[in-house]
């Protein structure tokens, strides 16, 4: 069959990109006046810095360093958003993401630090956190009807205050912070197998950022390529023909959260196995890394490849907030440019949309003028040649 | 002398994106006339009355009543210009009454308060102007669908309007209730209501409308004067070339029993009695038999015990003397039941997927189609695919790539029906095959049930169109509230016969 050639405009993933940068463009201009509006003289700096992030600083291995550390913490945020992404294919809005991000995080630290398990033990016991508690709202769906959205939610809540209880029992004396994992039980860091040298001697990079990478890639093989993911998409996009052509279509939604827990769990055991942060055991708000993943996956247009991107934005613009000049902007400034940004990013869908639709109509009314040309040209013809 | 036109909607196009949805299309109603609207599923009926209710703006073209241009921008500007119109699914609130709904929206009020009585005086008096004969303080939940669209058009009635859209309004009605319904329209008109009648229906056309305007494939094709056509030439309007009407068929021959229900009983979920009620028959292999009764009597149910969608409560079904009364939906399937389903895009198509993913639905786990570690052969999928659209003639507009969402109703069901009876079942389970879709379509449709009857397949065909209950069947068995009140051999029987047994004024007299 002859392929029919299509404008680069009309393709879907050309399309994606192009609405994902006119959301980052939209979000740094609302950043922008809104710093205007709190400070005129340092808003340009400002906003620049944001975008700068690491290459604030001069020097190249500085660079480098802080370059790592973006990507360390770019490894949890990918996860989130697949998670996000992978339920949201199945129709699912999995914003329990950010609760079996916190379920991971409790489960791998603890097994860390009170029982001094190897690193691979403390991942595969935060996947298995991260995916009960998806099990659990996916049971809550398929069995009783209840919204993921609300389970996820509650669930949120009910896996911080256990995370705390939990982590409090080998946290440091004097502080709210758990113990250091790499003073404690170094074999629980994720390995580097020397990625650090890369980047400055940056201890915290490991091997979490090409797995997450990897992962991204296994999820759009699974959903793009295999028999289970045609299942799960045709679950996804309407169960009533799932069902009519034989699937089972609640284990088909309870599997979907499992993985999307699974997912979320890993990203948290990412995050603290690199040693990079310590679990506050006193917070009273769920990490807003499984709620940036919703953020991320969308602004990435819903495709996986998409979202490796998309996610290393998002950590970009938030590691570089934190390089705004404080003495003129107060220190939340940071978050609230980058959150701009990031509601921004929820609109790519819309846009996209927005620009098919004018795509579509402009070509119509080429060929219709094209069509009325070429009618008027055969008239013509026929009047030359009656004439002749 | 220059007549005035109730409404015109002149020179209106109306686009989508990929698609002309109303090409250039001028439609001009006459007062107290019944204007019929021909044309196939995807003619465009259906937006150019969204556009005259206000639903959509068109691109180009105006809309005028008695002769002044107006702009309707949404439903409100219609309602207010009085034009009402009767959804095919009605937009009724089940646990009023027939009253309550009538004047939800412009409820009579003072200082706050409800004030019914007065409302309910005239209901009932053009419910009497008008012979609707609706009782104002019944429940809807509790009346029958045609009284359920009564309160439709009384809801326009009460409203003062005075242009009526009835949008497909017959689908739902027993043959008496229809010709009730003829008698309300024209006394409607007859009281100076002007009429769009939405149909594709020949007969009802050429029964009530006093002219008929055709459309097809976006594109105005012309109006015709009732008097002055025929069911032919109206048919070839709306398609663009000859139908045959009839279904040609070899006499029966009835071979083993294929499928054999026994004391079928099957629970509702709307409401505490049973759907399907104790209901025996079998079918055999090399014959069509055909459900027929009104929409909601438990039709819906008894295939989806059959299919495997719903539990029975109790009874038994055998395929082939084999019990499947608990086997799931993929085993059926693979014993060897088609199901064609009622809705086939609830159920029969997964929109967005392609066409080819939606072509491989029922076997995308053979293994021409999924590989050892179960990744997907797209390769098999795409030829396959190509292969059934090649047979089945499913015209897309690239071919098994399209979106299926994208494709028009009619491609949509013979995707399906490709895909039930290329899996080449004993037993094809066809519910309402042909709704909605224009003459062309239906004839394929039939073409190929009779084609699988031919092969010495069992067929089971569920209609509710009376057309087809009597042309494409060769036993008929009538069902009403959940149970099996007749049957009859489609050659020695009528539709009025038909009609007492679906309306449940008769029941029992076993004809076969």
């Amino acid at each position: 069959m002859k392929k029919e050639k299509t404008s680069l405009l009309k393709n879907s993933a050309v399309q994606s990109i192009l609405a994902s940068l006119l959301c980052i463009l939209l979000g740094l201009l609302l950043g922008y006046i809104v710093l205007l509006f709190i400070n005129p003289t340092g808003a340009w700096d400002a906003i620049s810095t944001v975008m700068k992030n690491f290459f604030t600083y001069p020097s190249r291995p500085a660079a480098m360093k802080y370059f790592g550390s973006t990507l360390v913490k770019t490894a949890p945020l990918l996860m989130c958003a697949l998670s996000i992404q992978f339920a949201y294919k199945v129709g699912l809005f999995n914003i329990g993401a950010a609760g079996q991000y916190v379920a991971g995080a409790g489960a791998c630290l603890y097994a860390a630090l009170a029982w001094h398990m190897p690193w691979w033990v403390c991942l595969i016991l935060a996947a298995v956190a991260g995916a009960a508690l998806g099990a659990l709202s996916g049971l809550l769906k398929s069995y009783c009807n209840v919204n993921e959205v609300i389970s996820g939610i509650m669930l949120n809540w009910i896996a911080l205050y256990s995370a705390n209880l939990l982590l409090t029992g080998v946290k440091e004396p004097a502080s709210p912070y758990t113990n250091v994992v790499a003073n404690f039980n170094s074999s629980a860091l994720l390995p580097s197998l020397g990625m650090g040298k890369l980047f400055t001697d940056n201890q915290y990079v490991t091997i979490a950022i090409p797995l997450s990478v990897l992962v991204a890639i296994a999820v759009w093989v699974v959903l793009g390529k295999t028999k289970f993911g045609y299942e799960l998409r045709a679950t996804g996009y309407n169960k009533d023909a799932a069902r009519y052509c034989g699937m089972n279509e609640k284990r088909n939604i309870i599997l979907t959260l499992v993985i999307g827990g699974a997912l979320a769990g890993v990203g948290a055991a990412f995050m603290y196995l690199s040693g990079y942060e310590q679990w506050q055991c006193t917070q009273s708000s769920v990490p807003a890394m499984g709620f940036n993943g919703i953020a991320a996956t969308f602004l990435g247009g819903l495709d996986p490849i998409g979202t490796i991107f998309a996610s290393y934005f998002i950590q970009h613009i938030t590691s570089g907030g934190a390089y705004v000049d404080k003495t003129m902007y107060c220190s939340q400034i940071s978050d609230l440019i980058s959150s701009l940004i990031i509601y921004l990013c929820g609109f790519v869908l819309f846009f996209k949309y927005f620009m098919n639709s004018r795509i579509v109509r402009r070509e119509e009314r080429k060929s219709l003028k094209e069509k009325e040309k070429l009618t008027a040209d055969s008239a013509a013809k026929t009047e030359e040649g009656g004439r002749k | 002398m220059e007549e005035t036109y109730a409404v015109e909607m002149l020179n209106i196009t109306k686009r989508f994106p990929g698609i002309i949805a109303n090409d250039n299309i001028t439609l001009q109603l006459k007062r107290g006339e019944i204007h019929a609207l021909l044309g196939e599923n995807g003619a465009g009926k259906s937006t150019l009355m969204s556009v005259l209710f206000g639903l959509y703006r068109p691109e180009e073209g105006t809309i005028r009543m008695n002769g002044k241009e107006v702009s309707i921008k949404n439903p409100n500007d219609a309602n207010a210009l009085g034009i009402g119109m009767v959804h095919q699914h009605f937009k009724l609130v089940e646990c009023f009454t027939v009253l309550d709904n009538i004047i939800m929206g412009v409820e009579p009020c003072k200082h706050g308060f409800l004030q019914k009585a007065e409302a309910r005086k005239k209901v009932v008096a053009l419910s009497e102007k008008y012979g609707l004969m609706v009782d104002p303080d019944a429940y809807v939940r509790d009346i029958t669908v045609g009284m359920q669209q009564r309160t439709e058009i009384l809801k326009m009635l009460y409203r003062d309007n005075e242009i009526l859209i009835f949008d497909e309004p017959t689908a739902v009605l027993t043959p008496q209730e229809i010709g009730e319904l003829m008698e309300i329209m024209r006394n409607l008109a007859a009281e100076g209501k002007s009429i769009l009648f939405i149909s594709h229906k020949l007969n009802e056309i050429m029964a009530v409308a006093n002219r008929c305007s055709v459309l097809r494939k976006g594109k105005y094709i012309g109006t015709v004067n009732i008097a002055d056509t025929s069911r032919e030439e109206l048919s070839h309007m709306m398609v663009g070339r000859d139908v045959q009407f009839e279904v040609t068929k070899k006499p029966v021959e009835p071979g083993k029993v294929i499928l054999q229900v026994e004391n079928m009983t099957v629970a509702s979920k709307l409401h505490q009695n049973k759907a399907v009620k104790n209901v025996s028959f079998q079918v055999r292999a090399g014959e069509i038999v055909c459900i027929a009764g009104i929409d909601g009597n438990g039709q819906t149910e008894l295939v989806y015990g059959l299919t495997g969608l719903e539990p029975l409560e109790s009874g038994r079904i055998l395929l082939e003397e084999q019990d499947i009364t608990r086997t799931s939906i993929r085993r059926r399937s693979a014993m060897g039941i088609s199901h064609i389903p009622e809705d086939r895009q609830k159920h029969g198509l997964v929109l967005d997927f392609s066409l080819e993913d939606n072509l491989v639905l029922q076997r995308y786990f053979e293994p021409q189609f999924t590989g050892k570690g179960g990744f997907l052969k797209r390769r098999n999928i795409r030829e396959y695919a190509n292969h059934l659209i090649e047979q089945y003639d499913v015209r897309s507009g690239q071919g098994p790539v399209t979106a299926a969402r994208s494709m028009s109703g009619g491609n949509q069901q013979k995707a399906i029906v490709a895909r039930e009876i290329d899996k080449d079942p004993e037993l094809l389970v066809a519910v309402q095959p042909t709704r909605g879709l224009d003459v062309g379509a239906i004839e394929y449709i039939h073409r190929q049930i009779v084609a699988e009857r031919d092969a010495g397949k069992a067929v089971l065909l569920v209609s509710l169109e009376l057309d087809e209950v009597m042309s494409v069947p060769d036993r008929i068995l009538v069902m009403c509230e959940g149970e099996i009140v007749g049957e009859f051999d489609p050659k020695k029987t009528n539709v009025q016969e038909l009609g007492l047994y679906m309306a449940g004024a008769k029941r029992g007299a076993e004809q076969a």
